[in-house]
């Protein structure tokens, strides 16, 4: 059984059909890539997975399971973290609170026992600030703790989403762009944690990413996508020689991207 | 500069900051206990009623200020505080430590079943709905005649405690005290919900509903507990104000009073606990301060007391305005600045506070 399957997974947009009759599956400890122009539908997979959308047609499973009759809220829960294409982070909080969001899903004190702080809230709360700093140990975050996400540099802010990811401690991880607009160091950095993740912490990538340098270091298989469809599915080298993705970036402005 | 060494996470997850926040507000609140040796009885019923302003402010900016919902129909929510409170006392006997979160629960539940049809509403059209509700709810009171005695009003009854029995009249000191020990609960409350997963579940649908949900907030389920507490808390403010001002009716939780609430808070600085107070200060000690200055100017012009009409709201206009074109952190964000300022000198920077307010936004789904 695989650890995530799409299959003939159809979604449309009034005219626009963002995602038409995809399957795939995301083998357990795999990396797997989803590459392909603007407008493929990389992102609105992403979506789906997490449960903003309903698809109009197919089945999304996750361990077996259906994803289709949980609540979007309930997906993190399950073991699936994400990263937004255009960085989504609580812009009027720390570096720290932040993370400690992402440790929601292993809440167990109620709202009452907040209130009062009891003693279980303490030691609760100093059980996520563990694991929370493991994860700024793992991606060095520590000069930024205490920072406010609204005043922090584009590229801090990329790796505070994936560290907040990784506070969940998923099973599966999606990460929408994690190297869009990081410069060429910033970017190695990235492609030595998504080995680390897999390696180390045993999480299961599913990535969407432009810069075919960072796909082909990190990615077991690849797949490629236009407007909605997929070209082809294979090690990075594969998809990268396949003649219909070299046609479909070269019909598109994301030429440069695929050489 | 102040240099801060933590040995353990429990420096993060206290009460304070550190010890030198710890000692200054433990000073604020010796003198907020020794106050009635301080001042006259005049200056502590303003005090009093700063208090309950600060209480009903504290409601309101949880809601507005750290889940990032608005609400201009707060009054009502203070009616239904001091209704249910006064109605307690009256119908069923309870005493006022009884009646008072009693009625505190009652707003919570109020506002409960406000949040539940607006939990899809968002920005302006959340403020609509709400203020809509603080409009009916005036009439609302006015209809419930039987019980909220409608246009006429309604008395409170004195407070009850430890056999003594005090008004605002009879005994101001006892009521301060006994406010002041409501208002430090609340407070301690409210720091609690913010340094635990609650206040973070507020702040994350606050700035970013969309990722919330996917680290595993139920939206709809932490919008409801914010407006069911931040209601609560402004319903045990009703109470307190019920006593203070002795007789109430349906006017004095018209909509203005909402208005005024939630200039309050933006004027104090909204996400900030302080902002609330510092609200709170400006709303009740504003008209002594024109009144003061006057007196100065009449005495030096030898004019006879001279009055303005609406000079009072005129004057607060201008804070309001001043305070959101210059300082969107409020009064409280200002005096961080200047705190910093004398704390890093000469490191200080202009960016250093930089920070964008967004609260009314739209939902984008991406
Ligand atoms: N919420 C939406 N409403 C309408 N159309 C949408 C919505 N989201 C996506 N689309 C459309 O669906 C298509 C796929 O978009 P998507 O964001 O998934 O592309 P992508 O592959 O992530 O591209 P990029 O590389 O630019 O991020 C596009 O044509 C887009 O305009
Ligand atoms: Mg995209």
């Amino acid at each position: 059984m695989s650890l995530l399957e799409l299959e003939n997974v159809t979604l449309k947009f009034g005219g626009v059909t963002a995602v038409d009759d995809v399957s795939f599956a995301v083998e357990e400890g795999e990396v797997f890539a989803l590459v392909g122009p603007n407008g493929a539908g990389k992102s609105t997979i992403f979506n789906l997975i997490s449960r903003i959308y309903d698809p109009f047609a197919g089945d999304i499973r996750f361990q077996g399971q259906s994803l289709l009759d949980r609540q979007p809220y309930e997906i993190a829960g399950l073991g699936i973290a994400r990263t937004f294409q255009n960085i989504e982070l609580f812009e009027q909080a720390s570096v720290l609170q932040n993370l400690l969001v992402g440790r929601h899903k292993h809440r167990k004190s109620n709202p009452v026992g907040e209130m009062f702080f009891t003693p279980f809230v303490r030691r609760e709360e100093k059980r996520h600030r563990k694991a929370v700093e493991e994860v700024i140990d793992f991606l060095d975050l520590q000069p930024y703790r205490e920072k406010f996400i609204a005043g922090l540099p584009y590229g801090v802010r990329k790796v505070v989403e994936m560290g907040r990811a990784l506070a969940i401690e998923p099973k599966l991880l999606l990460l929408d762009e994690p190297a869009s607009g990081l410069s060429v160091e910033e970017t190695q950095d990235v492609a030595f944690w998504i080995e680390d993740i897999k390696k180390l912490m045993g999480i299961t990538v599913l990535m969407v990413e432009h810069d075919m340098s960072l796909v082909s270091a990190v990615s077991d298989r690849v797949m490629a996508l236009a407007d909605g469809r997929m070209l082809a599915i294979g090690t990075p080298e594969e998809v990268q020689r396949d003649p219909k993705v070299i046609e479909a970036y070269i019909g598109s402005d994301d030429a440069e991207d695929a050489a | 500069m102040r240099i801060i060494f933590k040995k353990s996470y429990d420096a993060d997850i206290g009460l304070f900051k550190h010890g030198f926040h710890a000692f200054w507000y433990m000073l604020l609140l010796v003198i907020a206990i020794a106050l009635p040796y301080l001042v006259g009885e005049f200056l502590l019923g303003e005090f009093t009623s700063m208090l309950i302003w600060a209480v009903a402010g504290m409601g309101l900016m949880l809601l507005v200020g750290h889940t990032g919902q608005a609400s201009l129909g707060h009054a009502a929510f203070l009616a239904v505080g001091a209704y249910t409170n006064v109605l307690f006392m009256e119908n069923w006997g309870l005493p006022f430590l009884l009646s008072m979160p009693l009625a505190g629960l009652c707003a919570a539940f109020a506002g409960m079943l406000i949040a539940i049809p607006t939990t899809k509403l968002h920005g302006i059209y959340l403020a609509i709905a709400t203020m809509a509700i603080g409009i009916l709810s005036e009439s609302i009171i006015v209809i419930l005649e039987p019980w909220t005695g409608g246009v006429s009003g309604i008395f409170a009854p004195d407070i009850e405690l430890f056999g003594i029995s005090f008004n605002r009249y009879a005994n101001i000191t006892g009521m301060y005290w006994l406010y002041l020990a409501i208002t430090v609960l609340i407070l301690i409350g409210y720091r609690n919900i913010l340094r635990s997963p609650l206040g973070r579940s507020f702040a994350a649908v606050r700035d970013s509903e969309i990722s919330a949900q996917a680290m595993g907030v139920n939206i709809a389920r932490t919008r409801t507990l914010a407006f069911a507490i931040s209601c609560g808390i402004t319903g045990v403010a009703g109470a307190m104000m019920g006593h203070f001002s002795g007789v109430f009716n349906n006017e004095t939780f018209n909509i203005v009073i909402s208005i005024t609430l939630l200039l309050m808070i933006v004027v104090g600085g909204i996400g900030f606990i302080q902002g609330a107070f510092m609200g709170a200060i400006v709303i009740v000690f504003l008209p002594q301060a024109i009144s003061f200055v006057r007196d100065i100017i009449n005495g030096m012009t030898g004019g006879s007391s001279m009055t303005i009409p609406g000079l009072e709201s005129g004057v607060f206009g201008a804070i309001l305005v001043a305070v959101i074109l210059f300082e969107p952190n409020g009064l409280w964000g200002r005096w961080l600045k200047i705190r910093t300022y004398f704390e890093l000198f000469p490191f200080y920077r202009r960016d250093m506070f930089r920070r964008q307010k967004s609260y009314l936004k739209t939902e984008r789904m991406r």
